[in-house]
């Protein structure tokens, strides 16, 4: 199978092309404004590397903080009508009560709560309000809201309600985009119903974004299959991205990491992603990022997505090295101008990618205008660089016993030998492109998280309720059913529920169906 | 009479300050903090009060949350509970209340009282009946005290009220009002017995609104300077630090309707090298370096995410975090022997009398208050 993994980053969009688990091929350009013709150009050259045909490549597929981007920027979001079902409940807290005064307004198109829901037991907390869903939706209608999201209390443990509330709205809203809270998020009303916000409100640009790059792709004469990386560093086939594009919204760092576990073999290891700015450091269970306990912030407005736990801290390729008598490398940086400004490329700044070079780790530029960095210097500060790398692992690292660690990222030119802690720091092939490559080789998912009551039932069969329910939406997600296994199942007790209530969530993984 | 007149700032204090003092329990402060601030801009007031600044026969009636915080985050309170709940029970009592106050400064209880209080315009008395957050609501000093067991009542979202007029018991009342939560939804306001301004005086523990308040802004004041939170919150509270690490195990299960565990935390930086562990009974309740207990209950067992301060419930605890584990000395009214009975290790099922950590004392008021309002 012929794959192309695409990431676009703030700077740089990387493609990788790979039949089977042979990396065929991988180039770094730009990212352009439209975000298409950058991954158009990128795939263009990294199948002119392999001499392979576009029409050869089974599937193609990408990560992008495009829709990251638009949020945090307040560009091209759509306004949401709010449909909550809840009877008299949750009235105190009415929904974007947490979004910041910034993209409120922007997003805001009116919220109705009406009668609806249900309670953790599943019995009925009030009765669908249809007249008032109607009245709603005239008023909707009169202010030509374009996207609604509906979001029903307990809606995970019974998502009926909102799936009938959705059938009133298409019929007195035809066109409008709907979004639907149990599809979305997990229990805790108000961080579900911002993602259902936030994901109505992408609604649109993610039929554009998928419109242009399906658009592009035939123009590059690509005839297959386009998936979209998911927060969780699974697929989603491209019908399902345009309507759940808030799944994108954090794909990134879980690429990189996924590409490292794929590149060494390794599926328990820490992953220090050194780039221009930034070093990212996480860690790999079982394959897979772990991830933060607190559910993420997207643009200010907080979600219960899960989002993997990655300390951030200013050291990259083009961090700015002070010298002196206590000289500092970073925090800040040259970012994306390091071509421009480097003195090794005749700029005017001295930078770690400088140093890097004046010790012989890499050869790039012209090494003659940095004969006044001595090789003293430059080994001390590359052991500095090393130090600050260490004290983060071992904070990240669960235990104090050496773990491997793997170093992908163009950055990672910086760091030579062995890091303390580690039982062995691999650097490997393709390691500037890992986060494309994880993209490449992503698998599908399905994710189920609720209440479910013990009571008149057995535990076994409870939980394979939750299972299947999380099978089916793996497969409708594009996962080929036969390769579907368990991930992770997690059984949270529930303090002072009576009937033994357990809230189960659980993901399971196949392969892409070919 | 002197109040404190809270404003958006106080409130983000308060809650950072109610989440240490919850003890890893009390359920999350967050919506709370939410509906005050919501309140306030729409241009009610809340307005604290000195215990000892009470008259004497004043009625004051405590309120706070009961039932599943997990069904807390889902089922949100409507809004109008604590009034429905204050008025049917002055129509019970035939008289007016002056004032409330939470039975709980623990978590989202410290900030329950101010929302109703906000909306009837009554002060809310700056104490509490726990300096802390405990499973039970007979576990407080007031009750420890002889506080009535009637009247007492519950109310929630749906406009449904409980009122119990007779309980044999503490115990009793408790587990009607648990039958009642259960009833609701699993989620309720609850009341108590109205007290009198003598009475919260002598026997509530005083200025823990304030002392939530001075934990916050001691936080918020290191994460500006870029300074280390815990040693604010030590400074602050006369606690000391037991241990900075990362959890390397935890497990959690639910027996008899509260979620027990055990944590397991090991050392990092200056620490590096050791080991402690932690007892949950929904709160932290024992801490112990091998077999050494360094602190127990009734005195506070608080975690704190290492970077930001911000106090760590027992639900969120997994593998890896980077925490503190801080040690707090209960304030004086919880560590008498009768209040022992009610809230020390023995109470919790634990074969061994308490044995206190540091010195106890209680926390003055903040000096915002003014004459009058």
């Amino acid at each position: 199978m012929l794959r192309i993994g695409v990431d676009v980053g703030g700077t740089n969009t990387d493609a990788a092309l790979l039949r089977g688990s042979d990396v065929l091929a991988t180039v770094k350009s730009s990212t352009t404004a439209d975000v298409t013709s950058g991954v158009a150009t990128a795939i263009r050259a990294v199948l002119a590397q392999a001499a392979v045909d576009a029409t050869a490549v089974n599937a193609v597929m990408i990560g992008t903080t495009h829709f990251l981007n638009a949020v945090v920027e307040g560009r091209h979001l759509e306004k949401v009508g709010v449909l909550r079902l809840c009877g008299a409940a949750t009235r105190s807290l009415p929904p974007m009560i947490d979004w910041p005064d910034t993209l409120r307004p922007i997003v805001e198109g009116g919220a109705a709560m009406v009668g609806g829901g249900v309670n953790y037991d599943g019995s009925e907390l009030a009765p669908l309000d249809v007249k008032a869903i109607r009245a709603a939706c005239r008023d909707w209608r009169a202010k030509r809201v374009p996207a609604i999201a509906i979001c029903s209390v307990f809606a995970l443990v019974d998502p009926r309600m909102e799936n009938e509330a959705a059938e009133i709205v298409a019929e007195e809203l035809p066109g409008a985009a709907i979004s639907l809270s149990h599809r979305i998020g997990r229990t805790g009303l108000l961080s579900r119903e911002n993602a259902t916000l936030l994901n109505a409100s992408l609604n649109k640009l993610g039929r554009e974004t998928v419109g242009a790059f399906r658009s592009a792709f035939a123009a590059l004469g690509l005839n297959c299959p386009l998936y979209l990386t998911q927060n969780d560093g699974t697929l989603m086939a491209a019908e399902f991205a345009e309507r759940y594009p808030v799944f994108t919204i954090a794909s990134g760092p879980t690429n990189s990491m996924r590409g490292a576990a794929f590149l060494t073999g390794l599926s328990d290891a820490a992953v220090i992603d050194v780039g221009g700015t930034t070093t990212d450091i996480g860690m790999l269970v079982a394959g897979f990022p772990r991830t933060r306990s607190e559910g993420a912030m997207i643009g200010g407005v907080p979600t219960n997505f899960r989002v993997p736990d990655v300390y951030s801290f200013g050291l990259g390729g083009g961090s700015i090295v002070r010298p002196g008598q206590q000289p500092t490398v970073g925090p800040d940086s040259v970012g994306f101008r390091l071509p421009q400004k480097a003195l090794c490329f005749g700029g005017d700044t001295l930078t770690a990618t400088d140093i890097a070079v004046a010790a012989g780790l890499v050869d790039l530029g012209d090494r003659s205008r940095l004969s006044h960095v001595t090789p003293d210097f430059a080994r001390q500060m590359l052991a500095q660089m090393k130090a600050s790398i260490e004290t983060v692992l071992d904070r990240m690292k669960p235990s104090a016993d050496p773990i491997p660690a793997i170093l992908v990222g163009g950055g990672s030119v910086l760091v030579e030998g062995l890091l303390e802690g580690t039982s062995v720091s691999l650097k490997p092939d393709h390691f500037g492109s890992a986060n494309a490559i994880g993209a490449a080789i992503a698998q599908v998912s399905g994710e189920v998280d609720s209440v479910v009551s013990l009571e008149g039932t057995s535990r076994e069969i409870a939980l394979e309720a939750v299972v299947s329910e999380a099978r089916m939406r793996a497969v409708e997600a594009g996962a080929d059913a036969d390769t579907v296994t368990l991930a992770e199942i997690e059984e949270t007790p529930l303090a002072y529920l009576p009937g033994n209530a357990i809230r189960v969530a659980a993901k399971v993984i196949g392969e892409l169906r070919a | 009479m002197k109040y404190w007149t809270l404003t958006e700032a106080d409130i983000d204090r308060i809650a950072i300050g109610c989440g240490i003092l919850g003890t890893g329990g009390g359920g999350s402060t967050y919506h709370g903090s939410l509906r005050a601030k919501a309140l306030l801009r729409e241009g009610k007031r809340i307005r604290m009060v000195r215990p000892e600044d009470m008259t004497p026969d004043a009625q004051i009636l405590g309120l706070g949350g009961i039932g599943a915080p997990t069904v807390g985050v889902e089922k949100i309170a409507e809004g109008g509970e604590g009034v429905r709940l204050l008025h049917a029970l002055e129509r019970h009592l035939g008289r007016k209340v002056d004032a409330l106050l939470g039975d709980e400064v623990g978590g989202g209880n410290g900030i329950a009282p101010m929302l109703t209080a906000a909306m009837v315009d009554l002060p809310v008395v700056d104490a509490d009946g726990m300096g802390r957050a405990f499973p039970e609501v007979q576990m407080t000093t007031f009750f420890i005290h002889g506080q009535a067991v009637q009247p007492a009542g519950l109310a929630d979202a749906d406009g449904n009220v409980l009122i119990v007029t007779e309980a044999t018991t503490p115990k009793m009342l408790e587990k009607l009002l648990r039958a009642g939560t259960i009833a609701m939804g699993c989620t309720a306001l609850m009341t108590t017995a109205p007290m009198s301004g003598d009475f919260v005086r002598r026997f509530g523990v005083p200025h823990t609104t304030s002392q939530a308040w001075s934990l916050g802004d001691a936080v918020l004041a290191a994460r500006a300077a870029k300074a280390d939170p815990l040693e604010a919150i030590l400074k602050q509270s006369g606690g000391v630090r037991l241990m900075r690490g990362k959890v390397t195990d935890i497990s959690r299960r639910v027996m008899a309707g509260f979620t027990r565990g055990k944590l397991t935390v090991a050392g990092l930086d200056a620490d590096a090298g050791r080991s402690l562990t932690v007892e949950i009974q929904n709160e932290y309740l024992i801490a112990r370096e091998g077999e050494k207990i360094i602190t127990m209950v009734p005195d506070l067992i608080c975690i704190v995410d290492s970077e930001t301060g911000r106090a760590i419930g027992t639900e969120e605890l997994r593998y890896g975090l980077r925490i503190d584990v801080l040690s707090i000395p209960a304030p004086v009214l919880l560590r008498s022997e009768i209040a022992l009975e009610s809230v020390g290790p023995r109470a919790f099922g634990y074969d061994f009398d308490f044995v206190p950590m540091g010195v106890s004392a209680d926390a003055p008021a903040v000096p915002h208050y003014k004459e009058d309002a």
